[in-house]
């Protein structure tokens, strides 16, 4: 495509002159079911809604503005701006009074002169709408495309200079009429709508056009396979023309690549007027394509032959919802009871999916997907079963009760593992993130659960998880206990969490694909014990082996470390002055210079595909999986661009700053006397032995006060935002988990694409260091650069409570909306922060463990107690603090 | 001055720097101690219901009162103050039975400023400007009062229009210099009032600048009737305002994100009086002018805005603060954006022009 912006779909479906199903539904009062078809358009991509309740037989005022009264109610639907569609101007004007966002005016029109075509245009302006003038004047409907530009541009004239109308708030429908008629003076009125479309948008500057689209196929009526390519042939060249926008079943519109060629060709030839006889070409194979209506139909449809039990497991397998319901009710007809088809066709599809799962033939992208297709059977069927008022839905095979612990927002993970959960039948009652002790046990405990799962990712998570499983032992609780996500791991599981949790089984799950076996291991009444024991007698002997291996430890004192501090020259060096101190605040950063930066590789292992990208997409096991995921999220960032989903902030600061030990002072200005803030450093401890290496801290990049040099440290933080949250949990509650996966996955790589974006902006414009900086984007990702931007709670420095200090320093709860929680995690999830370096020889490093000589300085450079301290930096020690502090009280 | 002279001077002032809107008027007649005798005062001492709490209806039992309260904002520094006429539409007064006098009390409302302003401008040389106040009234247009009914609605868009016409004309014959359509929390409400007052200058043929402040509810950073700042923006850009903004609910800190919000899309000034912090467990408000000055100096060299006052909990104190605080600073660059077609619902949505 040639042209810029973004193409609008106006949803049709809340339209009774075009869907017989809402007229119906409006005419019977059914207005609950209405505003279902208004959330569901809204769901599938449309922009706008289109409400249109023009129908003889109704009160068209009073039904407008019942409806849109309704819908306001209703945030997920009235996110969007609404378009009100009438003939009627008094309906209109209902509509528009019901409106307090800016909507659309459909339309108004030159068909009755000048006075009233004025009139309405200063109400419509006077309300705060847009407004679509058809090409219709006192003449009639404009079809060539002159008449349409010339009426467009009379209107034109008299909305911009007589009303004073902004020209942008216009919008041109040049009508859309029907083609393959038969009749030979219509071949042309496709041709005439792109035509015309072209000189409306060289005449009118900033105006836009739109059009119904369903009007160009309608001879076709019958056949909606061929209906509908033709609006996706149609759309691509009026999209082409100029058209911004048009009302359409976004839900039905096949992509015009998969259109077979033969019939593609048919349809072009048509449209734009290529050959006398391309009706009848047209029409000879029509037939051919002939189908009840939607985009695959036109290309595989061979499944949709098979039994309904056969098309339901093909449904769950690819992950396809079209024709759930469809499907669900043929099944229900059939079965003796609506609870049959679960317990039947669904259970026996999901099996074959749990089948694939495990035999490594299906991954969790396409399991999730399946997953959606259940979910959407088991609600269609919920009210049958209830309605029969036997009992609910089949008895589940156990329940489990999953929780990100306080302090903790991190939950990808979590709900992928839930997801697999459900789809092989366990009730999965999950209590969301940040979630306290209590509750977690209150709930486990009211719902008879059989099993609590546990998730973190941040490190202060481990201590909270071994405090859940002491209360779980005070509780007298003996259920088993699941532990997952980034930061847990076999070895803290068995060492901290399984000694606190004698009365259960404690197991560590390393990725989701391994959650069932797990389950179904504990669950299975005469294996349970015997597995339970394997793997506690497992992780004693790892605790002991770890006790034994640590007795030859060998650690350096800190004294002895700092002495091999990074031997960094400051003689002839001036460190950079930032071109931009202080702090400078970005608010809706745009995305689209973000996208090209995302690091691919981390996002597919997310999804538990391993392998490099690009490669995967190709690859003979995983590209079956990996292709299609990258599809959608492709799609899905499209739509994240073009609908503005996220915004995206940051605030990015720089201090003066000297070099004390290892700790560094900032200063509130460049005369350097008051300090702003401390930042402590860590110092690796390993011995060195006498070779070249080191013993770093990162206050070694910092020029220490000696040297007499004004040196300066940067800080960070951005975030993709909350609005992705936000969007994700609709998705979630709308019932559509893969979506919201897939959106918290690509946050979370946004996020860390905009660190990345923002630190090369910091080396080339704002620290200015290197100004002539150009890397590919395989030397960003290997970070081939000057500079260094380690963040709190990583390797380098460990400790996630510097962000607390960091956060101070830029403020930058009240700039960017991110907030730390207790364990200092940030929300919203998909945020990154960090401190920038600029000494050329500053590099990423790992802490390693520290001795407890280090943490007792360190307690108190930071004015805080040991115990403080070992808490939060328990994965960092080289000792047991209990250990070493019985070992202390004995001597 | 005339008005054509107070409105050139309006314009000058804001080109210059950062304008002064002066505090609560509510906090201000509370700390008066009223009595019931008081809201009544020798015209309505046998009016048939309780009138304490009344506070529009003191423009006409105890204007001394409120003159009182514009003499010392002005005195503290405030370019503009505004009319106490917050609840004065005839829906609000039908609370008190004196939906009738909406038209007098907004008009006498109107002059009780004017005066102050005058005397003012006349002792000090200094000119300052009269806000009408249009206030939300205690009705939502796109809100359902009935939680089992969610389509109802307990008021109607031209209702509301009739009732704002009213109350905008009153505004204008009592010498207003500008009309302030304030604390917005559903913006269907404030739509009305936008046709209103288009309406009341066709009538009275004068046109006013129009400032449009809406009330971010809480911390979720919308309106009580769900829009996001940028969709509020959209949906009211058409009345091509002297200057849109938000007042009240929030503190300067927990305001300044939406503010900001504005700032960025905004192609007109921007304004911005917010409470004195967030109410404390008995519904006062506990930040003192230095604290509540603080930030909103800072918004004025960070150059997000161009008119700033206070709201609940402010006094004159606080507007004095204010004032010192901003009076350096340059006042916001207005952007030019580009030219697009912006719609919204509840979320804002733009579409560019193939």
């Amino acid at each position: 495509m040639k042209r810029q912006g973004t193409f609008v779909n106006v949803g049709e479906r809340t339209n009774v002159t075009g869907s017989a199903r809402f007229r119906k539904l409006i005419a019977a009062d059914d207005y609950e079911a209405a505003l279902q078809v208004a959330r569901q358009q809204v769901e599938s991509g449309a922009a706008i809604l289109d409400v249109n309740m023009d129908e003889g037989l109704l009160d068209s005022e009073a039904a407008m503005v019942t409806f849109l009264n309704l819908m306001a109610a209703e945030p997920d639907i009235s996110r969007v701006p609404v378009m009100v569609d009438s003939s009627k101007w008094t309906v209109i004007e209902a509509g528009l009074k019901c409106l307090q966002g800016k909507g659309i005016v459909n339309s108004i029109s030159l068909k009755e002169g000048e006075a009233p075509f004025v009139e309405q245009a200063r109400k419509v302006l006077r309300y705060g709408a847009a407004v679509v003038v058809m090409a219709f004047d006192e003449q009639g409907q404009a079809e060539t495309a002159e008449r349409k530009a010339d009426i467009c541009e009379r209107a034109y004239r008299i909305l911009v200079d007589q009303v004073g109308f902004p020209p942008e708030d216009i919008i041109f429908d040049p009508n859309i009429f029907a083609v393959a008629t038969g009749i030979d003076e219509h071949n042309d009125y496709a041709q005439a709508f792109f035509e015309g479309t072209r000189l409306i948008k060289q005449r009118c500057p900033h105006v836009h056009v739109s059009g119904g689209v369903s009007n160009v196929s309608f001879s076709f009526r019958g056949n909606n396979a061929v209906r509908e390519a033709m609006h996706a042939c149609f759309l691509y060249h009026a999209i082409d023309a100029g058209l911004d926008m048009a009302i359409v079943n976004a839900g039905a519109l096949p992509v015009y690549q998969d259109i077979p060629e033969e019939l593609r060709e048919r349809i072009e030839d048509v449209l734009l007027n290529r050959r006398p006889d391309a009706t009848d070409r047209l029409l000879e194979i029509a037939e051919r394509f002939k189908g009840d209506g939607a985009k695959a139909k036109v290309m595989d449809d061979k499944w949709r032959e098979l039994p309904v039990e056969k098309r339901l497991e093909h449904a769950l397998v690819h992950g396809i919802t079209d024709w759930v319901e469809v499907d669900v009710e043929e099944a229900r007809q059939r079965a003796a009871r609506p609870l049959s088809v679960i317990e039947g066709p669904l259970m026996d599809g999901m099996n074959v999916v749990g089948d694939l799962f495990g035999a490594g033939q299906m991954f969790l992208p396409q399991v999730v997907k399946s997953a959606r297709v259940m979910k959407k059977a088991v609600a269609y069927l919920l009210p049958y079963i209830e309605a029969e008022k036997g009992d609910g839905p089949p008895e589940a095979k156990g329940k489990i009760v999953m929780a990100t612990v306080k302090g903790d927002v991190h939950d990808i993970g979590k709900n992928i593992v839930g997801v697999v959960l459900q789809c092989n039948n366990y009730d999965v009652v999950d209590l969301g993130v940040m979630v306290p002790c209590a509750k977690i046990l209150e709930t486990a405990i009211a719902e008879k659960a059989d099993i609590i799962g546990l998730s973190g990712l941040i490190t202060p998570s481990l201590d909270e998880m071994v405090y859940v499983a002491s209360e779980m032992q005070r509780e007298g609780l003996s259920l088993p206990l699941l532990i997952g996500g980034a930061t847990t791991s076999k070895m803290h599981t068995a060492v901290k969490i399984d000694p606190a949790y004698g009365a259960g089984p404690v197991i560590h799950v390393t990725d989701a694909s391994r959650a069932v076996g797990v389950v179904q291991n504990l669950l299975s009444g005469n294996a349970r014990a015997g597995y339970a024991e394997e793997i506690r007698a497992d992780y004693r002997q790892m605790a002991e082996g770890r006790r034994r291996g640590r007795t030859d430890r060998a650690r350096i004192s800190i004294a002895e470390a700092r002495a091999n501090r990074a031997p960094i020259d400051w003689s002839g060096y001036t460190p950079p002055r930032p071109a931009a101190p202080g702090v400078t605040i970005f608010e809706a950063y745009p995305v689209a210079e973000l996208i090209d930066r995302i690091d691919w590789q981390p996002f597919f292992t997310t999804w538990e595909l391993r392998g490099r990208f690009p490669d995967i997409l190709d690859d003979p096991k995983y590209g079956a999986a990996a292709r299609p995921l990258w599809n959608d999220a492709q799609a899905m960032l499209k739509r994240l661009l073009a609908e503005g989903w996220a915004r995206p902030c940051a605030a990015v600061g720089f201090w003066p700053a000297m070099a004390e030990g290892d700790d560094i002072r900032l200063f509130t200005g460049e005369d350097r006397a008051r300090t702003f803030e401390v930042i402590h450093t860590l110092r690796q401890q390993m011995p060195r032995d006498g070779g070249d290496k080191s013993n770093l801290a990162l206050a070694d990049y910092i020029a220490p006060a000696a040297t007499g040099l004004a040196d300066w440290l940067g800080g960070f933080v951005v975030t993709a935002g909350p609005e992705l949250e936000v969007r994700a949990r609709a998705f979630e509650e709308a019932g559509d988990m893969y979506s919201s996966i897939l959106l918290k996955a690509l946050a979370d790589r946004l996020a860390e694409a905009f660190a990345e974006r923002l630190h090369e902006r910091v080396r080339r414009e704002f620290w200015g260091y290197a100004p002539d900086e150009t890397l590919s984007n395989d030397d960003l990702v290997h970070e081939r650069y000057r500079g260094i931007r380690p963040a709190p709670g990583y390797p380098a420095c460990p400790d996630h409570t510097e962000k607390r200090t960091l956060f101070k320093l830029l403020d930058a709860e009240a700039a960017t909306g991110v907030s730390l929680t207790e364990s200092c995690a940030m929300w919203p999830a998909s945020s990154v922060s960090g401190f920038y370096f600029s000494h050329p020889e500053a590099r990423y490093f790992g802490l390693g463990r520290i001795e407890r000589d280090q943490v007792e300085d360190y307690a108190r450079r930071k004015g805080e107690t040991v115990e403080w301290v070992e808490k939060w930096l328990a994965p960092s020690l080289a000792y047991d603090p209990d250990e070493e502090r019985a070992r202390r009280d004995a001597a | 001055m005339t008005r054509v002279d107070r409105l050139e001077a309006l314009n000058t002032l804001a080109a210059q720097r950062v304008v002064v809107l002066d505090g609560a008027m509510g906090t201000m007649i509370q700390n008066l101690k009223l009595q019931e005798a008081d809201f009544r005062g020798e015209r309505f001492k046998d009016h048939d219901r309780e009138l304490q709490g009344d506070n529009d209806i003191l423009n006409l039992s105890k204007p001394e009162a409120i003159v009182g309260i514009h003499d010392a904002y002005l005195e503290a520094g405030a370019d503009i103050i505004q009319t106490n006429t917050f609840n004065a539409t005839s829906i609000s007064q039908l609370d008190y039975g004196l939906q009738a006098l909406a038209r007098e009390i907004n008009r006498v409302g109107a002059e009780l400023a004017r005066r102050s302003a005058d005397a003012h401008t006349e002792a000090t040389g200094r000119p300052v400007f009269v806000g009408g106040g249009l206030g939300p009234t205690s009705r939502t247009a796109s809100i359902s009062p009935d939680v089992n009914n969610p389509g109802a609605r307990n008021v109607t868009f031209d209702a509301l229009r009739e009732a704002y016409l009213e109350a905008t004309l009153g505004l204008i014959e009592g010498g207003s210099d500008i009309i302030m359509v304030e604390t917005i929390f559903d913006t269907l409400n404030a739509k009305a009032a936008l046709v209103a007052v288009r309406e009341a200058f066709d009538e009275s043929g004068v046109e006013l600048p129009i400032v449009i402040s809406g009330t971010i509810t809480d911390r979720s950073g919308r309106t009580l009737s769900g829009q996001t700042p940028e969709a509020f923006w959209n949906s009211v850009r058409h009345a091509r305002p002297f200057a849109v903004g938000f007042n009240c609910a929030l503190g300067a800190k927990e305001l300044r994100a939406h503010v900001a919000e504005l700032a960025r899309v905004a192609d007109v000034r921007v304004s911005a009086y917010p409470n004195a912090g967030l109410p404390n467990e008995f519904g006062g408000y506990d930040e003192t002018p230095d604290q509540t000055a603080g930030h909103l100096g800072r918004w004025a060299s960070d150059g997000l805005i161009n008119l700033v006052g206070g709201c609940c909990g402010t006094t004159p104190d606080h507007i004095r603060a204010i004032a010192e605080a901003v009076k350096s600073a340059a006042p916001r660059t207005v952007p030019v954006v580009p030219r697009r077609l912006r719609l919204s619902g509840l979320e804002p949505f733009e579409i560019q022009a193939a």
